[in-house]
């Protein structure tokens, strides 16, 4: 099945492989290396140094805008994930709409800038004033598309045969969504969840359009930061929020694993 | 002696219909309200006026569709175009053959190298650009690196040009153009790769026979997922294009939030739109024509 | 015989196709009763339809006299047991057979009893604790039986309750339904597409077709006289013949025929294949102008022999109508 497995090994492959890997992480590393480093210049090595991960912990305006993020990411993704979930067993259950079930994941699809620039004319137009609450409900719309899209996959191959024996044997609706159809998606939920959780706290574009003046999330306190001023306390952050990625990365990668059918 | 109910009545089915509208409800209503009208209020935006305070006015007209077949804004577009093509090619060169040396590895290394793949994605956009701004400067490392080698002696400017930015569109948006690419990859059956060579094709003639044409929807869904947020894109020209590279992204931008003309910034951004469908409903013929086999 | 279940002109269509065209059928308390037919036939739609997972455009289905499709699912006093078994895997046997009894709120003392008087039923005293995924199949599908018994239904309906299992199983399973069936007292609803499955089991058969009824008789009936062609030919082994009028044919039962001297009997042909099947022989025999063989069944061994000519001579035929009803 899997091409060319029954060959031998990689041959020439290995070269660009190599490079990818390289051209990757470069960038990641450099910025990893100079956040140990004591001096100030990006340019030069001045000894090994924790100076700028103190300086982290201590940047109230940084800190600040990680509570927000978290804040905002925890907010949307509760909302995302309840939403998602039961759009996504009602699509698996009761529709055979395609154009439905295309609509129900279209804003993962759509460019982030065009949502951006419809969610600020809609919350102008609404007269609701921009605020955390604003990115947080911008936030779940899009999160919701995506919980959509990893349950509705895990629905995807089974049938309504273990809903259907529930019912036969006496369950209610709404017993059997609870005690059959949510153990059966459980992992898919918690990988959506989880999935929506990163995606917010990374997210630019959309929080820049509908965030009020003093809401400042983590990607928009770096983007001030990447643009005015060249302190090195963006590598210290750089390298924590790479260490996070690559935990979070691996604890999903786990969960998404699909169910063997016995 | 025969009954022609209905089954149960409408009381039975009313009950029925409970279940599917609690279910896709909630969901369906938050999509109407933050989704379906936003979209609709951008669209019927195209049509108005901006407002003199910013904002908009309702006068509605077609001269925002005039304005935008202004040359100076035909060259934004083409530019964008442009730019976005070149990092989804470079995206591609650099990624099939990285996602078939991939599928090639033995299966517990093939889950390292996805993870490996995907880490740097969920590293924070800004972060990754950031990185790139360091690297690219004229102090920077590959300019080192560069002057070193020998290639060149002087400090040049890797920063601020449209290179630059092509660099920073596939450095953030590569991970997308590598996993379906190595789906697709992985699906084709080696079967018929042996029965090609078998057949006398050499290694050359079943790539561009057999393997290029299976796994080309992984190719065109790689390229959308990389082309899209590439043509949207107004961080990474900003960033690395320093202003002096603008693209539709930068322009959408800027009339939203700088030069207050909404309906314009309107048009610009439903022309990618139309682009993006253009581009899923070509996605969906070709996965058709490929996997539809005899009946295409 | 009371009446348990009676369907009245039952229809349902999806889209074009016609699932159930006027289905009129009852079923009596106690009875082991099958639903029969081709893929297609409408049969598990019917079955669905009473299980409450189908709604039919029109007619009445009855339970008792009671009006069986104004309830949802979960409040008929019916079950089902389903093709795939539909064994929570989350759960364990017993926690499984236990779940139908917890919805009705019963004690847990009484729910515990039930629940290990059923597996004792079913001969799965010992697995109480297991999950579904480490039994094997026919293990499995009792238990699914047991889920359903337990609940003491009026009626149980079973979707094709022996296509998973192998040959051998099989065989043993069909004997276990069927004193099942009588030891519990409760009336089955088979639907099966396997007609020696339906011949073997159930006291009645509704043999169906494109959504029709084409034929409610017991086997034996249906055996010796099918309503028309098509039962004929889906039950049992027949030899068809241009029968005396027009759009009829002439059934021939394989038993029915003896082997007579070329030129006594009224056809003609030649030994195709003989196989000696312990206490009966089966003889095939090539007949000009006839696309299959004749079939021959014949008690103990046969003389017969590969390329030489016999006569072919009956006394019992039926008359049939083509087309269905």
């Amino acid at each position: 099945m899997a091409s060319g497995t029954r060959r031998s090994g990689l041959g020439w492959l290995w070269l660009p492989l190599v490079l990818c890997a390289a051209f990757l992480y470069l960038p990641i590393l450099v910025l990893v290396v100079m956040s140990f480093n004591g001096g100030g210049s990006a340019y030069s090595w001045d000894g090994f140094s924790l100076r700028w991960y103190d300086e982290l912990l201590h940047d109230d305006v940084l800190l600040e805008s990680v509570v927000t993020s978290l804040g905002i990411a925890a907010g949307a993704t509760v909302i995302a994930t309840v939403l998602g979930t039961l759009l996504a067993v009602g699509l698996a259950r009761h529709t055979r709409s395609r154009l439905l079930e295309a609509a129900a994941m279209a804003p993962a699809i759509l460019p982030d800038l065009v949502l951006a620039i419809g969610l600020l004319s809609f919350f102008y137009a609404a007269g609701i004033p921009k605020s955390a609450g604003t990115v947080l409900l911008a936030h779940a719309a899009f999160g919701t598309a995506f919980v959509v899209a990893v349950v509705r996959s895990r629905l995807a191959g089974s049938d309504a045969a273990l809903e259907e024996a529930s019912r036969d044997l006496g369950a209610g609706a709404l017993s059997t969504f609870v005690l059959i159809t949510l153990p059966s998606i459980a992992p898919a939920v918690v990988a959506g969840a989880l999935l929506v959780f990163t995606l917010s706290l990374d997210e630019f574009v959309i929080a820049y359009f509908t965030a009020g003046p003093t809401t400042k999330t983590l990607p928009i306190t770096v983007y001030s930061m990447v643009r005015t001023g060249v302190t090195p306390e963006i590598n210290a952050l750089a390298t924590v929020l790479v260490v996070v990625s690559v935990v979070v990365v691996v604890v999903a990668a786990r969960a998404i694993r699909p169910k063997e059918k016995s | 002696m025969t009954t022609t109910k209905q089954h149960g009545g409408i009381g039975a089915r009313l009950r029925r219909g409970v279940e599917p509208a609690v279910l896709l409800g909630p969901g369906l209503l938050f999509y109407a309200v933050l989704v379906a009208v936003p979209v609709l209020l951008v669209t019927g935006y195209m049509f108005a006026t901006r407002g003199r305070f910013g904002g908009v006015e309702w006068e509605l007209g077609l001269d925002n569709f005039t304005r935008v077949t202004d040359s100076v804004y035909l060259e934004v577009f083409r530019e964008s175009l442009g730019l976005a093509l070149l990092a989804t090619l470079l995206a591609l060169l650099i990624g099939y053959p990285t996602a078939y040396a991939i599928a090639k590895l033995p299966p517990r290394w093939r889950t390292v190298a996805l993870v490996l793949v995907v880490v740097p994605f969920w590293t924070n956009f800004l972060i990754r650009v950031y990185a790139w701004i360091v690297l690219l400067n004229s102090q920077g490392l590959l300019n080192d690196l560069l002057v070193g080698i020998g290639v060149t002696d002087d400090r040049f400017t890797l920063l601020y040009t449209p290179g630059a930015v092509v660099v920073g569109l596939v450095y953030s948006y590569l991970p997308l153009m590598i996993l379906p690419l190595y789906a697709a990859i992985e699906k084709v059956d080696d079967d018929l790769l042996e029965a090609s060579a078998d057949l006398g094709a050499g290694r050359v003639r079943t790539f561009l026979g057999v393997q290029l044409p299976l796994t080309l929807p992984g190719v065109v869904t790689g390229s959308i997922l990389v082309f899209v947020p590439s043509l949207g894109n107004f961080v990474v020209p900003e960033l690395l294009g320093g202003g002096k590279t603008v693209m539709v992204g930068n322009l959408i931008r800027d009339q939203f939030l700088k030069a207050q003309d909404w309906p314009f910034g309107s048009v610009l951004a439903m022309m990618v739109v139309v682009l993006l469908v253009l581009l899923f409903l070509g996605q969906a013929w070709v996965t058709r024509r490929v996997e539809g086999g005899a009946r295409g | 015989m009371t009446t348990l279940l009676e369907v009245q002109e039952v229809s349902r269509s999806f889209g074009d196709v016609r699932a159930l065209d006027d289905v009129s059928l009852s079923i009596a308390e106690n009875e082991f009763f099958a639903l029969l037919g081709p893929s297609g036939c409408g049969k598990t739609t019917l079955l669905r339809s009473i299980a409450g997972f189908e709604h039919p455009d029109s007619g009445a289905v009855l339970l008792g006299g009671a009006d069986l499709l104004a309830l949802p699912p979960n409040k008929r006093p019916v079950n089902l047991m389903f093709q795939s078994y539909a064994l929570f895997p989350h759960l364990s046997v017993a926690a499984n057979i236990a779940y139908g009894l917890k919805r009705e709120r019963l004690a847990k003392a009484e729910i515990a009893q039930r629940v290990a008087e059923v597996l004792d039923t079913v001969g799965l005293g010992a697995m109480a604790e297991r999950r579904p995924a480490q039994l094997s199949g026919g293990q499995r599908q009792r238990v699914a039986l047991a889920r359903a018994i337990v609940k003491r239904p009026r009626l149980l309906l079973l979707d094709e309750p022996l296509s998973a299992l192998d040959r051998k199983v099989r065989a043993e399973m069909q004997l276990e339904l069927k004193r099942l069936q009588h030891e519990v007292g409760i009336t089955f609803v088979v639907v099966t597409h396997d007609q020696e499955e339906a011949m073997s089991m159930a006291d009645r058969i509704a043999v169906l077709a494109a959504g029709r009824v084409q034929q409610v008789a017991t086997p034996l009936e249906l055996y010796r006289q099918p309503a028309n062609l098509f039962v004929a030919d889906f039950i049992g082994t027949s030899n068809l013949l241009p029968g005396p009028g027009d759009g009829e044919h002439l059934v021939v039962r394989p038993e029915a025929v003896r082997l007579v001297a070329p030129g006594e009997g009224r056809l003609e042909g030649t030994v195709a294949d003989t196989q000696f099947q312990g206490g009966t022989s089966s003889v095939a025999v090539d007949v000009p102008g006839r696309e299959r063989p004749f079939l021959v069944t014949l008690p103990g061994a046969t003389e017969a022999v590969r390329g030489t000519s016999v006569g072919l001579a009956w006394e019992d035929a039926v008359v049939v109508r083509e087309g269905l009803a």
